[in-house]
């Protein structure tokens, strides 16, 4: 018994590092994915090009535009008129336009409201809300530190104080990394053993395997073991990757991680097993994978959209999706720490999700190649 | 121990086609003797693999009940699997792994302690003299070489029962020899073999014989029984001055003969029995039977069904017919290469107009490479073409216009039905509307299609998919036909018939050039190539092919002699050269 798992475990290794598509599911594709997700993605607003137009330049539109041009989060243009403004708009040379009409100043000292317009492009509707959300914030700080210098009361009658919690810099990395390691052990998990099996039905040598006296748990085993040091080898990279390299913070403790990672990864691995009993050839493995288990992990799992502005038949939806309790449990480890009821409310879902998946692969498998 | 190492009882194995179950097996008793080697035959979708899986306990039977070695599949199928050596159709290997690295995967799932295991892998890597290719990966090894190692794997344990799924299908007669002699070499020490095979010939190396055809099976029988009854039945007749193809057709029509083929230097005839049916003139002399003979005795005295009248030849088109003229295909020092590897070196050939030409070679001899550069499918490296007069390099599409092509896997539109595959193709080709109703009618008449008009591609059966494939070929009237391993899987009787179809065509001046592993269709050629290793071994007739491999210990060697003393004395020439 254990000479024979041994062997299988033994095979599959040396399988996985002589196959190049193996590699690239394995290694390649989660190193892609991080580089591209720590590098490239970011859902913050940050050097935005934006339009200023100033109808009548005086000290005090001087003084707004020097402000917007010191915060890190636009890179204003001049523009003579609101007429180029609009067609730099048009050809996405600019995301939105800051039009000063010519009685801002008096206006204000009038203490008139809304003396400044802001056209945004609505194409991109989450940029578009982001850029009115931070130009607003620009011109309040404008107008407190206008009052603190000339000495007058700030005339607005409700105040707010923001804090924001787990992740003061609202850095998108520091919640993209964490939630990137479900998806990657999802590859792992679900994508990569759905197809290295469908592989032995197809090349025969399925077959051959079960005509000898290896038992199906052997069979089964021989493929779990492997593609959990795989999947854990993954996570425990993207953990170091992220700490490193992207500077995400782990408030949590690294034990309740990997408790966490090895619960999901079985649901994954019960996934990809399942899915191999079912279709016997990689084409349809690896669609089915991707369909049901790699593209909800992106989407529906919290990852990058928020499940609670989700329309709510959708919402009922992502409950089946093994990928989102984790991501939450990941989430709140790396960025609030060790909740004990987050992460025992979702390890509980992924341990009822695992106990199913795995059993019906069992049930499932025969040594029968009908 | 009990004289069946295997023993069904009525088994019956369906496979579902949705509605329309389809009987793999139908009802199908059969005992394989301890001991011997017992030979499985049938064509393709007899049900041969179905049998086999059902012996290793891989499938259970839906109704009736098989036991090996004395166990029932349905509740002892572990126990049988420690005692068979099974080898599937695909051989089993992983071929990320080298050959020492599979030996020890299947050693260790059979069960072998690590002393065992040398010992039995130093027996099997002598036994296969795959010793010096340990570390090469399975996948990088030959045809040849890879049944060899999934033979090896299942031998492993020394089973008491050897199942083997069509172990030599497609690999050089020199492995094929190879093959055999570890076979009767494991049979020698006690082991039971059942083995299926799909080429006749190697039913004569078997003691006894299993034969399956749609689901059923219609003999078994041993060697010496089926053969007995043949014997004094079969003749090679010759006659002076009459072509082997025409005397072929003519025999092939007598009453009382029951099969006609061209073999060596006359027709091998079938008779039968009583008195043989000479006409004056003619040479009978008589021969000894072989397996073939007995498979088609069999199917010929089936049900009215399996009587197919041979069709008539096709009318003659009177094409232009010069044997000394220029030739249809011209091949000059052509070359291929994938990567870093020579699929075809240098090859030189012509031929000539209503030649039916053979390309014969085992598979990944670089025969399909030649054909598919031939039909302009695939660019060569180097070297010159001429097809019907045209550069293949410079005007394919014209000298394609001239060309009918079927591919190994007949590649028919299943899912249409036989009108619509036949107006499809006629379509492609640019026939008119007019010209394309004569022809789609000739195809129907011509080949008997008629019946099954309306009947998808999918669920014709075998002969009549090949008849269609080969009809849609020759609906605008090609020049030069083209076909890729037309007979891979084909019962006799079917192999016949397309034979003579293709004879019928080259008599009307059609140029056929055919690729086949088949080394007795060879017989069928006017001229052919022999290829090995991407390089042309012999050139010529099939009979100055033979002669050039006669000695005296063989005075009269077949086309499978032939062609392994040509590659045994290329190789020996290699190895002085280096």
């Amino acid at each position: 018994m254990k000479r024979r798992l041994g062997a299988l475990i033994r095979k599959e290794f040396l399988q996985i590092l002589r196959d190049p598509s193996a590699i690239a599911i394995a290694f390649v594709m989660p190193a892609s994915l991080l580089f591209l997700f720590g590098y490239g993605v970011s859902l913050d607003a940050r050097h935005v090009p934006v339009a200023v137009v100033v109808e009548l330049p005086d000290s005090d539109t001087a003084s707004f535009v020097a402000g917007l041009a010191q915060s890190p989060y636009f890179e204003p243009q001049s523009f003579m008129d609101v007429t180029t403004a609009r067609a730099a708009l048009r050809q996405r040379q600019v995301e939105g336009i800051l039009w000063l009409r010519h009685d801002f100043s008096r206006r204000l000292l009038r203490g008139d409201t809304a003396p400044f317009s802001i056209i945004v492009n609505g194409v991109d509707a989450n940029s578009a809300r982001l850029l009115e959300g931070y130009l607003q914030g620009v011109w309040q700080n404008w107008l407190q530190q206008r009052a603190r210098t000339s000495g007058q009361p700030f005339a607005v009658p409700a105040y707010s104080t923001d804090r924001i919690w787990f992740n003061p810099a609202l850095r998108s990395r520091n919640y993209l990394v964490p939630g990137l390691i479900a998806v990657i052990m999802t590859l792992i998990g679900a994508l990569l053993t759905a197809m290295v099996v469908a592989r032995e039905w197809e090349r025969g040598t399925m077959e051959a395997l079960m005509a000898t006296p290896v038992t199906i748990s052997e069979i089964l085993l021989g493929k779990l073991l492997p593609y959990f040091f795989m999947g854990m080898g993954g996570m425990a990279l993207s953990v170091v990757l992220a700490l490193s390299l992207f500077a995400v913070p782990l408030v949590g403790s690294v034990w309740a991680l990997s408790a966490a990672s090895a619960l999901f990864l079985l649901v994954a691995l019960g996934m990809g097993l399942l899915i191999s009993t079912l279709a016997r050839n990689q084409f349809v493995a690896g669609q089915l994978a991707v369909i049901v288990t790699f593209l909800p992990a992106f989407m529906l799992s919290g990852f990058i959209f928020d499940i609670g502005s989700m329309p709510a038949p959708v919402q009922f939806v992502t409950h089946v999706v093994a990928a989102r309790y984790f991501v939450s449990i990941l989430q709140t480890v790396f960025l609030a720490g060790d909740l004990w009821p987050v992460l025992l409310a979702n390890s509980a879902a992924l341990a009822v999700m695992a106990v199913i998946f795995l059993g019906l692969t069992w049930r499932q498998s025969r040594k029968r190649l009908d | 121990m009990a004289e069946a190492a295997l023993a069904l009882e009525s088994c019956t194995k369906l496979f579902g086609r949705e509605g329309a179950p389809v009987h793999a097996l139908n009802q199908v008793s059969a005992t394989v003797r301890a001991g011997r080697i017992t030979g499985l035959l049938g064509p393709d979708g007899a049900g041969k693999t179905t049998l086999l899986r059902l012996a290793a306990a891989l499938l259970l039977p839906d109704s009736g009940r098989v036991s090996v070695l004395g166990m029932d599949t349905r509740s002892e199928g572990m126990a049988i699997q420690q005692r068979i050596g099974y080898m599937p159709q695909r051989f089993g290997l992983y071929e990320e792994l080298t050959v020492q690295e599979n030996l020890d995967l299947y050693a260790a799932l059979q069960g072998l302690s690590p002393v065992e295991k040398a010992a039995r892998q130093q027996e099997l890597l002598a036994l296969t003299a795959l010793g010096p290719f340990g570390g090469r990966r399975a996948g990088q090894l030959s045809g040849g070489m890879k049944q060899k190692l999934g033979l090896a794997c299942a031998l492993l344990r020394s089973p008491s029962l050897l199942l083997l799924d069509e172990p030599t299908v497609g690999v050089d007669p020199i492995s094929r020899r190879e093959l055999w002699h570890i076979i009767e070499n494991r049979r020698a020490a006690g082991v039971s073999v059942l083995i299926s095979t799909a080429y006749l010939d190697e039913a004569e190396r078997c003691e006894d014989i299993l034969l399956l055809h749609e689901g059923r099976l219609l003999v078994q029988d041993t060697q010496e029984a089926l053969q007995g009854t043949l014997s004094g039945r079969c003749y090679r007749v010759r006659r002076e001055g009459t072509p082997r193809r025409q005397l072929r057709t003519e025999l092939a029509k007598r009453p009382g003969v029951l099969d006609a083929t061209i073999q060596a230097d006359g027709v091998r005839v079938l008779v039968e029995g009583g008195s043989p049916p000479a006409a004056p003139s003619e040479q009978w002399d008589a021969v000894s039977p072989r397996f073939e003979d007995a498979f088609v005795n069999l199917l010929r005295g089936q049900a009215a069904s399996l009587q197919r009248p041979e069709p008539p030849p096709p009318p003659r088109r009177d094409l232009p017919r010069a044997q000394d003229g220029p030739a249809v295909i011209e091949v000059k020092e052509l070359w291929r290469r994938f990567g870093n590897f020579d699929a075809v070196k240098g090859i030189s050939f012509q031929v000539q107009a209503g030649q039916v030409f053979g390309l014969l070679g085992a598979n990944g001899a670089g025969k399909t490479t030649t054909f598919n550069m031939l039909c302009g499918l695939l660019s060569p490296t180097s070297g010159t073409l001429r097809v019907a007069g045209q550069n293949l390099g410079r005007a394919a599409a014209a000298a394609r216009a001239r060309i009918g092509y079927v591919s190994q896997k007949f590649a028919l539109y299943g899912n249409l039905s036989v009108l619509q595959n036949l107006d499809f193709f006629a379509s492609v080709y640019g026939l008119g509307r007019q010209q394309r109703a004569i022809r789609r009618d000739w195809a129907l008449s011509h080949f008997s299609l008629a019946p099954y008009a309306r009947v998808n591609g999918q669920d014709l059966p075998l002969g009549f998919k090949q008849r269609l494939a080969l009809a849609c070929a020759l609906l605008h009237e090609p020049l030069i036909l083209f076909l890729d391993e037309p007979t891979s899987g084909v019962d006799p009787l079917a192999r016949r018939e397309f034979w003579s179809q293709i004879n019928g065509l080259a008599e009307s001046g059609v140029t056929i050039l055919v690729t086949t592993h088949f080394m007795e269709e060879a017989e069928y050629c006017d001229e052919l190539v022999l290829m090995s290793q991407g390089e042309i071994l012999a050139q010529g007739s099939p009979q100055a092919i033979r002669s050039q491999a006669a000695t005296r210990d063989l005075p009269s060697p077949t086309m499978e002699d032939a062609f392994i003393a040509l590659v045994q004395a290329h190789e020996a020439g290699l190895r002085r050269a280096s």
